[in-house]
């Protein structure tokens, strides 16, 4: 069993996210929630940060934190996983714990 | 499977508050059970009943009441960071010398080793704002 890391604020905002993917495993999976989504949108400065997140780990963004922000699952960048409340719980379930970036 | 819930953040200030709640009723719909919720910090402002934000937005206090009664829920508020935030109970009040309480319906106030118990106790404890 692995580790699920959840980060909250936007790249632009704090370094987390980086601090996030500095200790994240490689079979550890990250979540996008909140702010935390900003860093899921194609084409902005931290894309390409977010691209070596996603090298040999799994990302999730939350679909109604997008919603929310205005942001649509369009503008994902590609591999990242769009997921719901419901999908946030299924990732406690497979990950035996979960560390919150904040 | 078993969850524990740490909030660290008041209502209406960040979204921590609504994540967490949203997070309760996903896992309880999946069949899940929450066992505790432990509000530390500016967390503590969850649990009181003399708010009133207006009538179109949500309550937010109140959707954990009825969160906790529907589903057995154990809503905890830290005393220490309460009596700092003038959150109190009835024995709280009376210890203190204060001369009214305004804790919630479905709250109570205890110690950290609630959020421990509920560390050692859940299969998963998951942790909202900052």
């Amino acid at each position: 069993m692995s580790m699920l890391h959840t980060v909250n604020k936007s790249p632009f905002e704090r370094n987390t996210l980086k601090s996030c993917i500095g200790h994240a495993l490689p079979d550890s999976a990250i979540l996008l929630i909140e702010d935390g989504v900003i860093a899921a949108v194609r084409g902005t400065a931290h894309e390409g940060t977010m691209r070596d997140a996603m090298n040999g780990r799994k990302v999730y963004v939350l679909g109604p934190d997008l919603m929310a922000r205005g942001l649509s699952t369009d503008q994902v960048i590609d591999g990242i996983e769009v997921v719901n409340y419901e999908g946030f719980v299924e990732l406690t379930e497979k990950h035996d714990k979960v560390q919150a970036w904040v | 499977m078993k969850y524990g819930i740490l909030v660290n953040e008041g209502p209406y200030q960040h979204q921590a508050a609504d994540t967490a709640y949203q997070f309760c009723k996903a896992a309880i719909d999946r069949g899940h059970e929450v066992f505790r919720v432990f509000f530390y910090h500016d967390g503590v402002n969850n649990g009181t009943r003399f708010a009133v934000p207006p009538q179109d937005d949500r309550n937010i206090t109140v959707r954990w009441t009825e969160l906790a009664q529907a589903n057995n829920i154990d809503l905890v508020i830290c005393i220490a960071a309460a009596q700092r935030r003038g959150i109190l109970d009835e024995g709280e009040a009376k210890r203190q010398g204060k001369d009214g309480n305004n804790i919630a319906p479905g709250f109570r106030i205890s110690g950290l080793g609630q959020l421990i118990e509920a560390g050692i106790q859940c299969d998963r404890l998951l942790v909202f704002g900052d």
